[in-house]
């Protein structure tokens, strides 16, 4: 293994190095983290409901999610005649892609970053804006109105909870004093650190629910509502095309959980285990509230989801930024 | 004059609304072709569609995400059941009727020998009817149960879907049992029934109502004190009792409006004079009301279950030799039954042959989904399936 990094330091260089082993690295994450969501978001599904949950294919069903993959693969990806082509096949892409720049800058553990950037929590969030991008493509573009109503939905939605992700992501970029996710870690962890949760239960509240949101899960997953829009925004597509639209959503389910565990529960913080293990153990614990609250609630009307965002998250969390800005100022002005 | 009698009487005297009557099926599909001026878009909802609860095709007009105009398309599956029964004997429709309904099945069955047995004069045996009354009651539960499911699916609730389905599955276990058949039930026929029920019947039924009033806690618990829940019922898909008077809505969907029509009460056949039973009535009119009534009801029904497991008599359960050629007196029959969605006729017109001359089947849902277009005006497209769920159609029945 280090005889292998040294050749491809040799030929490659540090930086390309790194590159190479990182994006490598982050495509196994994204398809081993897809893999497992879907059966484990089955199986608590299965749990709640008072069944089983898959059991045919490997022990526990485990394989079953691979075998979906290839009937998948094998589909026969159909493009209607009324569509953009164009749009419409580069849309998945445009609506995955960032995730991958975005995972490229999570903090694993205290020093296990591929791109550390000074500025890493500001450029998740573009990133994230940019993904946007891609699923009001494919909605334009398959020239379907539920496809196109999917669409509108989805861009109001995820403008609407932007905001008060952000302005709960900032009273905790106060509390640490740095954009930078490691640091935000750092500050969390050492002698007198303490996990933020502690000092912004509500900024979590905030954060999850706007999370969920801005994954289209549910109980807000109006974007696709299937009792309404049949599919939403990825009615038209088949086979492959839907399947990268669908590995998009469980990878940035596990981003904004990253970023969760990250800014609140302190990132790789934790005793006895490895510092990655104890991060990826967080994040699927968030992940498993997301889970349990799409198993548990019925889906929101879109005014009722938007007099949430705009009346109700968006002044409080900024009534809670105000007041950890306030907060912090006394404590220097009293230190 | 009793109240109930009062409420037919209300029934018959409220003027259509000729208005609507006309104005609907059939204006919108030619304008399809072009699009609106002002802005607003057709949308085809359905025939295939998640939340058509089967065939149903609405067709509507948006403005944005709102309502403007809509019509509800129905036909796609027609069977011609009434025709049918003009083809063969009297004997030979018996198997029709619930696959009309198939929620229903139990009451269409048993809804349509007694309309034969009450026109012609036919005998039957005491513990025949005390078995058809609790039958038909457990399959009320059953559709009730389902369209809680399926109510709760079109919000986008997932999870009490598949606890009503475990739930209904017992119901269907037990009537199984007794009938042979699962949903399409052909249970009744001419003086009685098929076959005597097994001799666990009873025990495994009053397990079932054990289980079944501990499940209504954990829905209660899981949805009914959901905020999410509450606000997209309360208030929305208001039914005024003008509407239901004009459109002949009955069933639940008329006491969730406050109208205590209930055909087990205002006209009592079968068992259920002799027991005792509430007719649960609201008075907003809205989905949550509808769904409270719904609820009450299959706690009512649980009761009367258990009253007709208590007084249930020895004996035989219908003649010895199954009556199959019935003797027709000639003229014109009406006889109703309380269907899980409202007043469910039939009307049997017989001459001296041994088919029926005609049958009109006079089925609930057609008169609760008429209503719907008046409904829509300006909700939601989300509302839109929210108000089509809680009215709890059934196509087939509609199309017959």
């Amino acid at each position: 293994m280090t005889a292998l990094l040294d050749t491809l330091e040799g030929t490659l260089g540090g930086w390309g190095t790194t590159l190479l082993v990182g994006f490598v690295a982050l495509a196994g994450l994204i398809t081993v983290n897809a893999m497992f969501m879907v059966w484990f978001e089955r199986k608590v599904a299965g749990w709640v409901q008072g069944r089983l949950g898959p059991m045919e294919h490997g022990p526990q069903g485990t394989l079953q999610t691979l075998l979906d993959v290839v009937k998948l693969l094998g589909k026969e990806s159909i493009i209607p005649a009324q569509v953009d082509r164009k749009v419409f096949l580069l849309a998945p892409v445009v609506a995955f892609l960032p995730a991958l720049a975005m995972l490229s800058l999570l903090p694993y553990d205290n020093n296990l970053t591929m791109t550390d950037v000074e500025s890493g929590l500001l450029l998740v969030f573009a990133f994230g804006g940019v993904s946007l991008m891609g699923i009001f493509m494919g909605a334009w573009s398959s020239n379907n109105k539920f496809a196109l109503l999917g669409g509108m939905r989805a861009v109001s939605q995820n403008i609407a909870y932007e905001l008060p992700l952000l302005l709960s992501a900032m009273a905790v970029v106060l509390c640490a004093g740095s954009l930078n996710l490691g640091e935000i870690v750092a500050a969390q962890t050492g002698e007198n650190g303490l996990w933020f949760i502690v000092m912004q239960p509500v900024a979590l509240g905030i954060y999850l629910i706007a999370a969920t949101a801005e994954t289209n899960r549910a109980p807000f997953d109006i974007p696709e509502a299937e009792s309404e829009l049949v599919a939403g925004f990825h009615t038209e597509y088949t086979g492959m095309g839907f399947a990268v639209f669908f590995l998009a959503e469980y990878t940035y389910m596990f981003i904004v959980c990253g970023i969760g565990a990250t800014l609140f529960l302190g990132g790789g913080d934790g005793p006895l285990l490895p510092g990655p293990v104890w991060f990826i153990l967080k994040v699927y614990f968030l992940l498993f509230l997301m889970v349990m609250a799409r198993w548990t609630y019925p889906r929101l009307r879109f005014d009722q989801l938007m007099n949430l965002a705009w009346k109700f998250l968006i002044p409080l969390s900024l009534i809670n930024l105000l007041a950890t800005a306030a907060v912090l100022k006394f404590v220097e002005v009293g230190s | 004059m009793s109240t109930e009698s009062a409420t037919l009487k209300a029934y018959a005297a409220h003027p259509r609304t000729p208005e609507y009557a006309p104005l609907r099926f059939g204006t919108l599909t030619p304008a399809l072709e072009q699009a609106p001026e002002d802005g607003t878009y057709y949308l085809n909802m359905g025939p295939q569609h998640p939340s058509m609860h089967g065939v149903l095709r609405l067709l509507l007009r948006l403005d944005g995400e709102k309502v403007v105009e809509c019509e509800p398309v129905i036909g796609y599956s027609h069977r011609a059941h009434e025709k049918m029964a003009e083809r063969g004997i009297f004997a030979q429709f018996l198997p029709n009727p619930s696959r009309m309904d198939y929620l229903g099945g139990m009451i269409y069955n048993v809804g349509y020998c007694q309309a034969v047995e009450r026109a012609f004069s036919i005998e039957v045996p005491e513990r025949a009817v005390v078995l058809r009354t609790l039958c038909c009651e457990l399959n009320r539960i059953s559709s009730h149960l389902l369209w809680f499911g399926t109510f709760l699916l079109d919000l986008g609730a997932f999870t009490p879907f598949l606890l009503a389905f475990q739930d209904r599955e017992k119901i269907l276990d037990i009537l199984d049992s007794a009938s042979g058949s699962r949903l399409t039930y052909c249970y009744a026929n001419f003086g009685g029934l098929a076959l005597d029920v097994p001799e666990d019947f009873a025990e495994r039924t009053r397990q079932y109502i054990k289980e079944q009033r501990a499940a209504f806690h954990t829905y209660h618990e899981l949805v009914t004190g959901n905020v999410i829940f509450r606000q997209r019922c309360e208030g929305v898909g208001i039914i005024t009792q003008d509407t239901i008077l004009s459109y002949g809505m009955t069933g639940p969907n008329a006491r969730a409006s406050g109208i205590a029509y209930d055909v087990r009460k205002a006209e009592p056949y079968g068992f259920y004079p002799e027991v005792e039973f509430d007719v649960p009535t609201r008075d907003e009119g809205d989905c949550l009301a509808r769904y409270f009534v719904r609820f009450e009801e299959m706690e009512q029904s649980l009761r009367i279950v258990e009253q007709c497991l208590d007084r249930l008599p020895e004996g035989p359960v219908g003649p010895k030799k199954p009556l199959v050629r019935v003797k027709p007196k000639p003229g014109e029959y009406y006889h109703c039954v309380e269907s899980p969605r409202g007043q469910f006729g039939m009307f049997i017109v017989a001459d001296k042959d041994p088919e029926p001359w005609r049958i009109k089947a006079r089925t609930p849902s057609f008169s609760n989904l008429s209503a719907m277009a008046e409904m829509l005006e300006g909700t939601m497209v989300a509302d839109t399936i929210a108000i089509l769920g809680s009215i709890d159609i059934v196509m087939p029945e509609i199309d017959r």
